[in-house]
Protein backbone atom coordinates (compact mmCIF):
# COMPACT_ATOMS: atom_id res chain seq x y z
CA UNK A 1 0.00 0.00 0.00
CA UNK A 2 1.19 3.24 -0.72
CA UNK A 3 -0.75 5.54 0.89
CA UNK A 4 0.15 7.75 3.62
CA UNK A 5 -1.53 8.55 6.92
CA UNK A 6 -1.96 11.96 6.19
CA UNK A 7 -3.20 11.25 2.69
CA UNK A 8 -6.13 8.76 4.30
CA UNK A 9 -6.96 10.99 7.21
CA UNK A 10 -7.40 14.35 4.88
CA UNK A 11 -9.60 11.93 2.64
CA UNK A 12 -11.30 10.26 5.21
CA UNK A 13 -12.56 13.81 6.45
CA UNK A 14 -13.24 15.32 3.39
CA UNK A 15 -15.72 13.68 0.58
CA UNK A 16 -14.61 16.07 -1.88
CA UNK A 17 -11.34 14.47 -2.03
CA UNK A 18 -10.86 11.97 -4.39
CA UNK A 19 -10.36 8.21 -2.87
CA UNK A 20 -6.61 8.14 -2.29
CA UNK A 21 -4.69 6.44 -5.26
CA UNK A 22 -2.92 3.28 -3.85
CA UNK A 23 -5.44 2.18 -1.46
CA UNK A 24 -6.84 -1.40 -2.87
CA UNK A 25 -9.31 -3.95 -1.76
CA UNK A 26 -9.11 -7.68 -1.10
CA UNK A 27 -8.53 -8.62 -4.81
CA UNK A 28 -5.90 -5.97 -5.31
CA UNK A 29 -7.86 -3.66 -7.91
CA UNK A 30 -8.81 0.28 -6.54
CA UNK A 31 -10.64 0.34 -3.56
CA UNK A 32 -13.34 3.02 -5.04
CA UNK A 33 -16.15 2.96 -3.10
CA UNK A 34 -15.21 1.02 -0.79
CA UNK A 35 -13.17 3.80 0.76
CA UNK A 36 -16.38 6.26 0.48
CA UNK A 37 -18.71 3.64 2.03
CA UNK A 38 -16.11 3.74 5.01
CA UNK A 39 -15.92 7.49 4.88
CA UNK A 40 -19.28 8.23 4.95
CA UNK A 41 -19.42 5.60 7.95
CA UNK A 42 -16.78 7.52 9.87
CA UNK A 43 -18.86 10.98 9.60
CA UNK A 44 -22.61 8.80 10.55
CA UNK A 45 -21.04 7.03 13.60
CA UNK A 46 -19.81 10.19 14.82
CA UNK A 47 -22.87 12.06 14.17
CA UNK A 48 -24.82 9.50 16.13
CA UNK A 49 -22.64 9.77 19.16
CA UNK A 50 -22.96 13.61 18.76
CA UNK A 51 -26.81 13.07 18.40
CA UNK A 52 -26.68 11.21 21.77
CA UNK A 53 -24.76 13.70 23.36
CA UNK A 54 -26.39 16.33 23.05
CA UNK A 55 -30.03 15.67 23.12
CA UNK A 56 -31.66 18.75 23.98
CA UNK A 57 -29.73 20.64 21.33
CA UNK A 58 -31.06 17.96 18.73
CA UNK A 59 -34.57 18.54 19.67
CA UNK A 60 -34.84 22.33 19.69
CA UNK A 61 -33.03 22.36 15.60
CA UNK A 62 -34.20 18.87 15.14
CA UNK A 63 -32.65 16.23 13.01
CA UNK A 64 -32.04 17.69 10.04
CA UNK A 65 -30.54 20.83 11.02
CA UNK A 66 -28.19 19.08 13.99
CA UNK A 67 -26.99 16.35 11.39
CA UNK A 68 -25.94 19.10 8.85
CA UNK A 69 -23.80 21.14 11.81
CA UNK A 70 -22.83 17.71 13.71
CA UNK A 71 -21.40 16.81 9.45
CA UNK A 72 -19.39 19.96 9.81
CA UNK A 73 -18.28 19.43 13.67
CA UNK A 74 -17.13 16.01 13.61
CA UNK A 75 -15.00 16.50 9.83
CA UNK A 76 -13.20 19.56 11.75
CA UNK A 77 -12.81 17.94 15.66
CA UNK A 78 -12.92 14.60 14.77
CA UNK A 79 -11.91 12.65 18.01
CA UNK A 80 -8.65 12.97 19.92
CA UNK A 81 -9.45 9.86 22.10
CA UNK A 82 -11.21 6.57 21.58
CA UNK A 83 -13.81 7.02 24.73
CA UNK A 84 -16.36 8.11 23.02
CA UNK A 85 -18.34 9.23 26.20
CA UNK A 86 -16.15 12.14 26.30
CA UNK A 87 -16.25 13.19 22.72
CA UNK A 88 -18.16 16.71 21.66
CA UNK A 89 -16.60 19.03 24.98
CA UNK A 90 -16.08 21.68 22.51
CA UNK A 91 -18.99 21.40 20.52
CA UNK A 92 -21.02 23.71 22.65
CA UNK A 93 -18.07 26.65 21.37
CA UNK A 94 -18.54 25.25 18.07
CA UNK A 95 -22.49 25.75 17.89
CA UNK A 96 -22.19 29.68 19.70
CA UNK A 97 -19.66 29.87 15.94
CA UNK A 98 -22.04 28.62 13.99
CA UNK A 99 -23.34 31.16 11.99
CA UNK A 100 -26.49 29.34 10.88
CA UNK A 101 -27.18 28.81 14.50
CA UNK A 102 -26.71 32.30 15.37
CA UNK A 103 -30.58 33.67 15.50
CA UNK A 104 -30.85 30.68 18.13
CA UNK A 105 -29.00 32.45 20.70
CA UNK A 106 -29.56 30.14 23.31
CA UNK A 107 -28.48 26.84 21.42
CA UNK A 108 -24.61 27.04 22.82
CA UNK A 109 -25.79 27.27 26.96
CA UNK A 110 -28.37 24.57 26.02
CA UNK A 111 -25.47 22.57 24.15
CA UNK A 112 -23.00 23.37 27.65
CA UNK A 113 -26.28 22.00 29.26
CA UNK A 114 -26.45 18.64 27.53
CA UNK A 115 -22.48 18.47 28.01
CA UNK A 116 -22.32 19.42 32.13
CA UNK A 117 -25.21 16.43 32.21
CA UNK A 118 -23.23 13.96 30.68
CA UNK A 119 -19.87 14.95 32.60
CA UNK A 120 -22.18 14.93 35.69
CA UNK A 121 -22.91 11.48 34.73
CA UNK A 122 -19.42 10.33 34.26
CA UNK A 123 -17.72 11.86 37.08
CA UNK A 124 -16.26 10.36 40.36
CA UNK A 125 -18.59 9.07 43.17
CA UNK A 126 -19.07 10.34 46.45
CA UNK A 127 -20.38 10.01 50.06
CA UNK A 128 -22.97 13.27 49.96
CA UNK A 129 -23.37 15.62 52.58
CA UNK A 130 -25.58 14.51 55.54
CA UNK A 131 -27.51 17.57 56.55
CA UNK A 132 -27.15 16.68 60.46
CA UNK A 133 -23.24 17.77 59.34
CA UNK A 134 -24.61 21.13 59.99
CA UNK A 135 -26.34 20.73 63.47
CA UNK A 136 -23.84 23.20 65.09
CA UNK A 137 -23.16 26.05 66.52
CA UNK A 138 -22.65 29.50 64.32
CA UNK A 139 -18.91 29.44 65.09
CA UNK A 140 -18.34 26.08 63.38
CA UNK A 141 -21.01 27.41 60.56
CA UNK A 142 -18.76 30.42 59.56
CA UNK A 143 -15.98 28.72 59.36
CA UNK A 144 -17.57 25.34 57.47
CA UNK A 145 -16.24 24.52 54.41
CA UNK A 146 -18.54 23.21 52.31
CA UNK A 147 -17.43 20.94 48.63
CA UNK A 148 -19.50 20.29 45.76
CA UNK A 149 -19.78 16.88 44.61
CA UNK A 150 -17.35 15.80 42.05
CA UNK A 151 -20.84 15.25 39.82
CA UNK A 152 -21.90 18.69 40.60
CA UNK A 153 -21.83 21.33 38.30
CA UNK A 154 -22.72 24.60 37.83
CA UNK A 155 -24.06 26.54 34.70
CA UNK A 156 -24.81 30.55 34.23
CA UNK A 157 -26.77 31.31 31.47
CA UNK A 158 -27.91 34.85 30.72
CA UNK A 159 -30.95 32.59 28.67
CA UNK A 160 -34.02 30.93 30.22
CA UNK A 161 -31.71 27.98 30.40
CA UNK A 162 -33.85 25.91 33.25
CA UNK A 163 -36.92 26.42 31.44
CA UNK A 164 -35.90 25.27 28.06
CA UNK A 165 -34.62 22.08 29.23
CA UNK A 166 -37.91 21.94 31.14
CA UNK A 167 -39.80 22.77 28.07
CA UNK A 168 -38.27 19.91 26.04
CA UNK A 169 -38.18 17.06 28.58
CA UNK A 170 -41.35 17.43 31.06
CA UNK A 171 -44.85 16.93 29.51
CA UNK A 172 -46.76 20.14 29.92
CA UNK A 173 -43.94 22.50 30.89
CA UNK A 174 -44.14 25.98 30.13
CA UNK A 175 -42.79 27.80 27.26
CA UNK A 176 -39.32 29.46 28.37
CA UNK A 177 -39.84 33.24 29.02
CA UNK A 178 -36.89 35.49 28.45
CA UNK A 179 -34.61 35.88 31.38
CA UNK A 180 -31.90 34.76 32.57
CA UNK A 181 -31.08 31.28 34.83
CA UNK A 182 -28.74 29.48 36.51
CA UNK A 183 -28.87 25.57 36.61
CA UNK A 184 -27.29 23.45 39.36
CA UNK A 185 -26.72 19.57 37.99
CA UNK A 186 -26.61 17.47 40.81
CA UNK A 187 -26.69 13.30 40.62
CA UNK A 188 -28.27 11.69 43.38
CA UNK A 189 -29.69 8.78 42.26
CA UNK A 190 -26.98 7.90 39.74
CA UNK A 191 -29.12 9.84 37.22
CA UNK A 192 -27.65 13.67 37.23
CA UNK A 193 -30.75 16.09 37.02
CA UNK A 194 -31.02 19.67 36.29
CA UNK A 195 -32.27 22.31 38.93
CA UNK A 196 -33.08 25.94 39.18
CA UNK A 197 -30.81 27.57 40.95
CA UNK A 198 -31.90 30.56 43.22
CA UNK A 199 -30.24 34.21 42.17
CA UNK A 200 -26.79 34.45 43.30
CA UNK A 201 -26.65 30.47 44.34
CA UNK A 202 -24.19 30.11 41.20
CA UNK A 203 -21.93 32.87 42.65
CA UNK A 204 -22.15 30.78 46.07
CA UNK A 205 -21.02 27.62 45.04
CA UNK A 206 -18.36 28.85 42.80
CA UNK A 207 -17.07 30.66 46.39
CA UNK A 208 -17.40 27.57 48.42
CA UNK A 209 -15.87 25.49 45.21
CA UNK A 210 -12.63 28.26 45.32
CA UNK A 211 -12.45 26.40 49.21
CA UNK A 212 -14.31 30.05 50.46
CA UNK A 213 -16.50 29.07 54.09
CA UNK A 214 -19.45 29.83 54.98
CA UNK A 215 -19.29 33.06 55.66
CA UNK A 216 -16.77 34.01 52.98
CA UNK A 217 -19.39 32.49 50.29
CA UNK A 218 -22.39 34.78 51.91
CA UNK A 219 -20.29 37.65 51.66
CA UNK A 220 -19.21 37.21 48.06
CA UNK A 221 -22.51 36.09 47.08
CA UNK A 222 -24.80 39.07 48.83
CA UNK A 223 -21.97 41.34 47.09
CA UNK A 224 -23.36 40.37 43.69
CA UNK A 225 -26.99 39.70 44.79
CA UNK A 226 -28.54 40.98 47.99
CA UNK A 227 -31.44 39.08 47.57
CA UNK A 228 -29.53 35.63 47.54
CA UNK A 229 -31.42 33.19 50.06
CA UNK A 230 -29.29 31.19 51.61
CA UNK A 231 -32.27 29.11 53.19
CA UNK A 232 -33.50 28.32 49.51
CA UNK A 233 -30.36 27.56 48.19
CA UNK A 234 -28.83 25.73 50.53
CA UNK A 235 -32.27 23.48 51.10
CA UNK A 236 -31.81 22.39 47.13
CA UNK A 237 -28.09 21.43 47.56
CA UNK A 238 -28.79 19.40 50.39
CA UNK A 239 -31.56 17.62 48.89
CA UNK A 240 -29.95 17.48 45.80
CA UNK A 241 -26.83 16.02 47.52
CA UNK A 242 -24.92 18.58 45.80
CA UNK A 243 -21.94 18.25 48.25
CA UNK A 244 -19.62 15.28 49.29
CA UNK A 245 -19.12 14.88 52.61
CA UNK A 246 -17.04 16.67 54.98
CA UNK B 1 -23.30 43.33 57.95
CA UNK B 2 -21.66 42.93 60.95
CA UNK B 3 -20.26 39.37 61.90
CA UNK B 4 -22.64 38.91 64.83
CA UNK B 5 -25.58 39.66 62.33
CA UNK B 6 -24.35 37.42 59.49
CA UNK B 7 -23.44 34.60 61.91
CA UNK B 8 -27.34 34.84 63.07
CA UNK B 9 -27.97 34.72 59.28
CA UNK B 10 -26.16 32.06 58.44
CA UNK B 11 -27.31 29.66 61.68
CA UNK B 12 -31.27 31.17 60.81
CA UNK B 13 -31.25 30.02 57.27
CA UNK B 14 -28.99 26.89 57.76
CA UNK B 15 -32.08 26.03 60.18
CA UNK B 16 -34.45 26.75 57.55
CA UNK B 17 -32.98 24.45 55.37
CA UNK B 18 -32.49 21.71 57.99
CA UNK B 19 -36.18 21.26 58.13
CA UNK B 20 -37.24 18.49 55.86
CA UNK B 21 -34.53 17.11 54.67
CA UNK B 22 -34.83 13.78 56.72
CA UNK B 23 -36.93 12.42 54.77
CA UNK B 24 -35.26 13.19 51.57
CA UNK B 25 -31.89 11.59 52.91
CA UNK B 26 -33.59 8.62 54.26
CA UNK B 27 -35.45 8.10 50.96
CA UNK B 28 -32.05 8.01 48.66
CA UNK B 29 -30.15 6.08 51.03
CA UNK B 30 -32.53 3.31 50.55
CA UNK B 31 -32.23 3.56 46.34
CA UNK B 32 -29.39 1.07 44.55
CA UNK B 33 -27.99 1.49 41.20
CA UNK B 34 -30.35 0.04 38.52
CA UNK B 35 -28.93 -0.38 35.59
CA UNK B 36 -30.51 0.63 32.20
CA UNK B 37 -32.88 2.72 34.33
CA UNK B 38 -32.36 5.97 34.09
CA UNK B 39 -34.05 9.38 32.71
CA UNK B 40 -34.23 8.89 29.00
CA UNK B 41 -32.02 10.73 26.71
CA UNK B 42 -30.45 12.48 29.63
CA UNK B 43 -27.09 11.32 30.49
CA UNK B 44 -26.92 6.91 30.32
CA UNK B 45 -26.04 6.43 26.73
CA UNK B 46 -23.68 9.23 25.96
CA UNK B 47 -20.98 6.53 24.50
CA UNK B 48 -22.44 6.83 21.23
CA UNK B 49 -23.24 3.95 19.50
CA UNK B 50 -20.02 1.95 17.41
CA UNK B 51 -19.94 1.24 14.28
CA UNK B 52 -22.93 0.94 11.76
CA UNK B 53 -23.87 0.34 8.82
CA UNK B 54 -26.68 2.62 8.55
CA UNK B 55 -24.75 5.26 7.20
CA UNK B 56 -23.72 3.44 3.93
CA UNK B 57 -25.80 6.09 1.96
CA UNK B 58 -24.10 8.75 -0.31
CA UNK B 59 -26.03 11.39 1.33
CA UNK B 60 -23.25 13.64 2.55
CA UNK B 61 -23.99 16.82 4.58
CA UNK B 62 -20.57 18.50 3.70
CA UNK B 63 -21.55 22.16 2.51
CA UNK B 64 -20.60 25.38 3.21
CA UNK B 65 -23.96 27.20 2.47
CA UNK B 66 -26.90 25.64 3.97
CA UNK B 67 -29.72 27.00 5.36
CA UNK B 68 -31.23 26.41 8.68
CA UNK B 69 -35.11 24.90 8.92
CA UNK B 70 -36.32 25.41 12.15
CA UNK B 71 -38.06 21.47 12.35
CA UNK B 72 -37.59 20.88 15.91
CA UNK B 73 -39.06 22.17 19.08
CA UNK B 74 -36.90 25.88 18.40
CA UNK B 75 -39.88 26.44 16.29
CA UNK B 76 -41.98 26.75 19.26
CA UNK B 77 -39.66 29.03 21.35
CA UNK B 78 -39.20 32.83 20.59
CA UNK B 79 -36.75 33.89 23.08
CA UNK B 80 -34.90 37.24 22.10
CA UNK B 81 -32.06 38.37 22.42
CA UNK B 82 -31.63 39.40 26.38
CA UNK B 83 -32.01 43.08 27.05
CA UNK B 84 -28.93 43.10 29.03
CA UNK B 85 -26.89 42.46 25.78
CA UNK B 86 -25.01 40.04 27.65
CA UNK B 87 -22.35 38.71 24.41
CA UNK B 88 -22.46 35.33 23.31
CA UNK B 89 -19.41 33.03 24.02
CA UNK B 90 -17.08 31.82 21.19
CA UNK B 91 -16.98 33.29 17.63
CA UNK B 92 -17.46 32.81 14.37
CA UNK B 93 -13.75 32.47 13.37
CA UNK B 94 -13.64 28.61 14.44
CA UNK B 95 -16.09 27.46 12.12
CA UNK B 96 -14.31 29.80 9.43
CA UNK B 97 -11.03 28.27 9.97
CA UNK B 98 -12.26 25.32 9.63
CA UNK B 99 -14.29 24.58 6.53
CA UNK B 100 -12.52 23.62 3.44
CA UNK B 101 -11.14 26.26 0.89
Amino acid sequence: MTVSQTEFRTALLDPQRAVPAGLQDASSGPAGARFSVYRNNVVHSLTEALATAFPLVRKLIGKTAFDQVAGLYVRSHPPVSPLMMFYGDSFPDFVAGCEPLAHLGYLADCARLDLALRQSYHAADATPLAPEALQTGPDTLMAMHLHPAPSTRVLRSSWPLFDLWRFNNVENAPKPAPGAQDVLITRPDFDPLPHLLPPGGAEWFRALSDNASLSQAQTIATENTPSFDLAATLSLALSTQAFAAL
Amino acid sequence: MSNTMKSVAIAGAVAAALVGQSTTTAEAAAKEKCYGVSLAGANDCAAGPGTTCAGTSTVDYQGNAWTLVDAGTCAEIELPAMADGTPREGSLEELSRDLPA
